[in-house]
């Protein structure tokens, strides 16, 4: 039985070592299958105006230049991981918020490069409805957002004012200014952008007080009106470390990145990338179209081709 | 079912058992009288009363009961450091070169194999080769299961035709192909070595009951940074996922095989070899069939989750229509997921049930002879379709035939959510319920958890575990505990935990009283079992939103769905349990002139107390799942963790948070797992 146990063992050792040595033939290719040469893939961040970029450039490169593009849908800190891989060629809006990795990608192992601006300008901060901003004035500075803490309570925050926190991925240091600037507020997270934009849709038609994390540009900001609280002015750097944070965000020109290797080849796909930028208005239009309205991006993006021609035409790589 | 022996411990165990925290207040409730009996004259209740006790004072005089601060080990750095090493070697170390992007490039290359398969054969070529396999699963006969299985099919395809889902249907369904063969052949070769090696078995034993309580996201992460984004990650990760119980329903059919058909084996002569592939293999057909059905429905969810880590097809559909809360889209392709699982449901329970059927009937030869050639030309069809398919017309669903409803059922959504949320008179609405119950059941329930001192909480874990289950049980909750400690997570720990007892409550009682309905009134039950069905395979991403419409971002919807989730199982077992109670005891009450209601307070649900406990502890391990999902919409402490740990790529803050997940998991299913009995198949 015993001499029966080990023979088996044995066997079975020397399969598994085998299949192993098998597989240890040849080194594996490290490309990523998933960024072939005849098919450009475009990073897509979860949000709409995103989706409104890569929804515009795809229409026009695959009708235009007859080049395969193909939108992933991942969020930033994954898109500098894929584009240091070459999974993914380029990302069209960066909001500068994984200031670790895109040191560590374009910086030290230069494997990504800049693609120049977008265009479009982004802008974060806090915010409150304005038919609350209408009534209460002086909460616009952030200083008198503590006497009004009690209008903001719920039963998450319980006897602290609910402080409604961005999405997981997106770049935020609220904690770190509620704390610091003593303020009697909670930060209850959204887990996702969805979700958060479906809460202030709720409490925005039932007229309800809110404070939160939001941005510019923004599809929803055609529907509904929100009043800005003043921040202490961005400084660069000062919001890192978060626990010493002490002032507002930095209103960013939104920022295209590519894989180096995909710049370097100066394909038509690269130079139409390098030259596509827009302004916050042509992409609000696109993005509202799909969000608002509930088209299609690839119909949104068509409608705002025809009637920009002339806007589309300088990102042309010249012949 | 049952040995007796079994049934009488778990009868003398239960009225201790329930922790005065834990939610199984079912049973206790309804045993009350004889249970406060017992309660006086037993030791073990009299250490439970002891525990709370203490439990109470302690958090009474301490007031603050995190764990100390000097006993936390610092997890951070270490995990900071490994996650640089393997961004900075993801393409120069051996361990990838030579072993680990091997498989993540054979798994890219498979599923893309399959992607430009289903491409070339067009959508005519899949509907048909499809149908053709669902009718030849089935028996390949004019049977009605033959026929029933094969227009199940057909009406599939079709309706992801229609709903203008097909190029998202088919990349999901080739994901699925991948993972499905990957988690059968690795579920396949555990399970034979569980089946056959006593030691096997008990290395696998821990290792599955551990799988099965980890919520699939606590291991993307260390996949996402091994393998990057992307399809190899997805599908390691659903492979992970589904294999465990093929291989436990395996080796079961390994083990539970009849002795006597083995003996006579053995007794012709046999070798083992030749025993395992005439004797055990055919005899272990049917459970390994019932393994691989699991498996595909597990591949199923797993599948749509991996939309987060960048896979393709109807979850990412699902997830990118949330972006723009466009529910009507979301929903569609949910119903396009639950199409899939209804085919693949369907079609491996026909083969089941056929493969059951010839072993008890045989069959004929012309028959078997049918079936080969069936399969045989449904190959040459799946070889012609491949290479000529796509010029038999668009490769696509033809656009002039799809029909869109998102906005119908986005207008229902928006209507449904408008009403039920606060437009409810007397009652207020949802939004209101939801209020009172973080008010009045978790934040309370937190707060009572935090200022409980440590070493109380362990205490009361120790005890309960030793009285529930063994000592072994007991040290195991400990020793979880401590984990979470020392890793810091103490407090966000104890949120979470006080959200999944809320949940559990709340499951619970939902489990209940639909499983009492269910047990007990024909109609509710044939009415209540396709909704069942949907809940279970419905993802999850898509209600989360009009959750949110219901009840707000916060805790509350995060139970919501995780009470939509777990619910369907809580009733399927309390319906089942009470419907096999011994029919001459319910007789015997009957005839004694027992009133209905004296019927089921006294005779169905003591005697069902066994399978009521099952389904505290399946309630338990399903909840749990859903932490995360809840951090997507508010739920925060250890699901937001993991969730911002998994979007921002960082080992350090999801891996641990992951760990924690698990660690309650294992604490709480301890908890709640009577001794002497297995974990559920």
């Amino acid at each position: 039985m015993k001499t029966k146990q080990i023979r088996n063992s044995v066997i079975a050792g020397i399969g598994v070592l085998g299949v192993l040595s098998l597989s240890a033939c040849g080194a594996a290719d490290t490309s990523g299958g998933g960024g072939k040469d005849d098919k450009v893939v475009l990073a897509e961040p979860s949000w709409v105006g995103a989706q409104a970029n890569a929804a515009v450039v795809k229409k026009l490169m695959e009708d235009e230049l007859d080049v395969k593009v193909e939108a992933k849908q991942m969020d930033e800190p994954v898109a500098f991981d894929a584009l240091d891989s070459g999974k993914a060629d380029a990302i069209l809006e960066d909001w500068h918020g994984v200031p670790k990795k895109q040191k560590k990608y374009v910086e030290e192992k230069k494997t990504v490069v800049s693609g120049g601006d977008l265009g479009v300008i982004g802008h974060i901060g806090w915010f409150v409805p304005k038919y609350y901003a209408d009534k209460h004035p002086d909460i616009k500075d952030y200083k008198n957002l503590n006497k009004y803490a009690k209008d903001f309570r719920t039963s998450e925050s319980g006897d602290k004012g609910h402080f409604i926190g961005a999405a997981p991925s997106y770049s935020q240091h609220d904690k770190g200014l509620i704390k610091n600037f003593k303020l009697d507020f909670k930060h209850i997270p959204s887990g996702a952008e969805a979700a958060q934009l479906k809460e202030i849709q709720r409490l925005y038609n039932a007229k309800k007080p809110f404070l939160t994390y939001w941005w510019e540009p923004q599809w929803m900001n055609n529907k509904i009106d929100m009043t800005e609280i003043k921040l202490p002015k961005h400084t660069p750097g000062c919001e890192t470390p978060e626990a010493d944070a002490k002032c507002g965000y930095e209103t960013n020109q939104l920022e295209k990145f590519l894989n180096a290797d995909f710049a370097k080849s100066d394909s038509d796909a690269a130079k139409f990338i390098k030259n596509f930028k827009w302004t916050t208005k042509d992409q609000n239009q696109v993005a509202g179209d799909i969000a608002g309205k509930k088209m299609k991006p690839e119909d949104a993006a068509e409608k705002w081709i025809k009637a920009n021609k002339a806007t589309w035409q300088k990102w042309m790589p010249k012949k | 079912m049952s040995t007796p022996t079994i049934h009488e411990q778990g009868e003398q165990k239960a009225p201790d058992a329930p922790p005065p925290r834990q939610a199984d207040t079912g049973p206790e409730q309804h045993a009350a009288p004889s249970a406060l009996q017992r309660l006086a004259g037993s030791p073990k209740a009299l250490l439970v009363l002891l525990t709370v006790l203490v439990v109470v004072v302690s958090a009474a005089v301490s007031g603050s009961g995190a764990w100390p601060q000097a006993w936390t080990v610092d997890i951070r750095t270490p995990l900071n450091d490994l996650d640089n090493w393997l961004v900075d070697n993801r393409e120069t170390s051996p361990i990838f070169l030579y072993f680990l992007l091997h498989i993540s490039n054979f798994a890219e290359t498979s599923v893309d194999a399959i992607i430009s398969l289903f491409d070339s054969m067009g959508w005519m070529g899949v509907t048909v080769v499809g149908t053709l396999i669902a009718w030849a699963s089935g028996g390949a006969d004019l049977s009605r299961r033959a026929l029933r299985t094969g227009g199940t099919a057909l009406g599939v395809f079709i309706a992801c035709g229609v709903l203008n889902m097909w190029q998202a249907t088919m990349e999901t369904l080739a994901l699925m192909t991948a993972a499905v063969f990957g988690s059968a052949l690795l579920g396949l070769l555990l399970g034979l070595a569980a089946g056959l090696s006593d030691r096997f078995e008990r290395m696998l034993r821990p290792v599955f009951d551990t799988m099965q309580v980890m919520p699939a996201f606590a291991y993307l992460l260390p996949l996402l940074l091994m393998f990057n984004i992307g399809v190899p990650s997805a599908l390691i990760a659903t492979v992970i996922y589904a294999a465990p119980p093929m291989a436990r329903l395996t080796s079961l059919g390994l083990r539970s095989a009849d002795p006597a058909a083995l003996e006579a084996s053995a007794s012709l002569g046999s070798t083992p070899w030749q025993r395992l592939w005439t004797a055990r293999f055919p005899l272990a057909r049917k459970q390994m069939m019932l393994g691989l059905n699991q498996a595909i429905m597990m591949c199923l969810s797993m599948v749509v989750l991996a939309s987060l880590i960048g896979s393709e097809g109807l979850g990412d559909e699902i997830y990118q229509a949330l972006g723009s809360l466009d529910i009507g889209t979301a929903l569609t392709a949910g119903i396009a997921v639950v199409l899939i699982a209804v085919l693949l449901d369907r079609t491996t329970s026909a083969a089941g049930e056929r493969l059951d059927a010839t072993v008890n009937v045989g069959t004929t030869r012309l028959m078997a002879r049918v079936r080969l050639a069936v399969w045989g030309m449904t190959a040459v069809l799946l070889g012609v379709f491949a290479a000529i398919g796509s010029s038999l017309g668009e490769r696509e669903w033809p656009d002039a035939w799809t029909v869109d409803i998102t906005r119908q059922l986005q207008s229902g959504v928006d209507f449904f959510t408008d009403h039920l949320g606060t437009g409810v008179p007397v009652l207020g609405g949802t939004v209101t319920w939801a209020h009172g119950f973080t008010d009045y059941l978790l934040n309370p329930m937190r707060t009572g958890l935090l200022t409980t001192p440590w070493w109380a909480l362990a205490l009361l874990v120790g005890v309960v575990g030793w009285l529930v289950g063994t000592w072994r049980a007991a040290l195991t909750g400990v020793v979880c505990l401590a984990l979470i400690g020392m890793m810091g997570l103490w407090e966000t720990s104890m949120d979470t935990l006080s959200q999944v007892i809320g949940g559990l409550v709340l499951t619970m009682v939902v489990g209940l009283v639909f499983g009492i309905l269910t047990a007990r009134v024909e109609r509710v039950e044939r009415i209540l079992r396709p909704v069942l069905d949907t809940m279970q395979t419905m993802p999850q991403f898509v209600y989360l939103i009009p959750v949110i419409a219901l009840v707000g971002l916060s805790r509350s919807a995060g139970i919501i769905a995780a009470v939509i989730y777990a619910a369907p199982a809580v009733i399927r077992i309390t319906s089942q349990g009470l419907r096999y109670v011994d029919p001459a005891a319910m007789e015997a009450s009957r005839s004694l002139g027992a009133t209905s209601k004296q019927q089921l307070l006294q005779v169905q649900l003591p005697l069902a107390r066994k399978a009521l406990l099952v389904g505290v502890n399946q309630g338990v391990v399903l909840v749990l799942s859903m932490v995360v999902i809840a951090g997507l919409i508010g739920g925060g402490a250890l699901g937001y963790e993991v969730v911002q740990g998994l979007s921002k790529g960082d080992l350090s803050q999801g891996l641990p948070a992951g760990i924690g997940i698990v660690c309650l998991g294992i604490m709480l299913d301890r908890m709640s797992q009577p001794a002497g009995q297995r974990p559920r198949e």
